[in-house]
């Protein structure tokens, strides 16, 4: 038996309102790491990684840039959403709660902006 | 009484470690791990955008006997996520919830990490030397 009402379950939203979307995100992302994930790990496998040379044309070359930058926001939007879960559960004083929830947040962010702009400089040339 | 003075229900320390609860927390350690790991492969990544220097810096602090023990450490929790997580799409689409098959997936999965990850240095090391 279930105890939505007939409009929370055609909205498909529970208590919280928006736990739902928490959970999808952090399946899809997981579904899209699994390939990007795996190319990138066997990929670093047939890396020349003493020649500089060698490593950036590898990542300016388009295929590779464009799958590098699926890979970060993929890759730092999961972290964010399994670091926030985490978080929540085991930081239990309020307001520190609060600061590294905000913290945590903005390192993703950073890492996220980092990780795209040194894909997008080593493609336009930079460094070489 | 106080609030926080009030008896507890018997805490999770009461009970028994077994291979589920085991890759459960081993899921969420490897998850925070790999997020640390994250920020190397930015670094990483910076460091080829900012030129030779900034990467052979780079480069030969990860192949240095430290930096080669984490990356050891981040490929087994880049395949132990990897594989539990398929296991928890798996669960999230409706199969594999009687226990046999929990801990045989389980198991399977811890197998999957180790062998990916000795396979995956075996082969990096070969190619090293070759």
């Amino acid at each position: 038996m279930s105890l939505q009402s007939p409009l929370n379950k055609v909205l498909g939203l529970g208590s919280a309102k928006e736990g739902s979307a928490h959970w999808w995100a952090q399946r899809l992302t997981a579904v899209g790491l699994v390939p990007l994930g795996l190319w990138f790990g066997f990929s670093l496998l047939g890396l020349p990684h003493g020649n500089y040379d060698l490593v950036a044309a590898w990542m300016a070359e388009p295929a590779h840039a464009i799958l590098l930058i699926l890979l970060v926001f993929t890759l730092v939007y999961h972290s964010s959403l399994g670091m926030q879960v985490v978080i929540e559960d085991y930081i239990h004083v309020p307001g520190a709660k609060v600061l590294v929830l905000v913290a945590v947040q903005f390192l993703h962010v950073i890492l996220a902006v980092g990780g795209v702009y040194a894909v997008v400089l080593v493609s336009v040339g930079a460094g070489r | 009484m106080a609030r926080g003075d009030r008896p507890l229900s018997p805490h999770v320390s009461v009970y028994r470690w077994q291979i589920t609860n085991t890759l459960s927390i081993l899921h969420r350690l490897t998850g925070v791990l790999l997020s640390l790991g994250a920020v190397v492969l930015v670094g990483w990544m910076i460091s080829v955008a900012s030129g030779y220097e900034a990467y052979a810096r780079v480069n030969s602090t990860l192949q240095s006997p430290i930096g080669g023990l984490m990356l050891f450490g981040w490929t087994f929790c880049f395949f132990y996520h990897l594989g539990n997580g398929v296991r928890h799409l798996v669960w999230d689409a409706g199969h594999g919830f009687e226990m046999r098959q929990v801990r045989a997936s389980g198991w399977a999965v811890v197998a999957f990490a180790l062998l990916l990850t000795v396979g995956f240095w075996v082969s990096a090391l070969a190619s090293v030397e070759g």
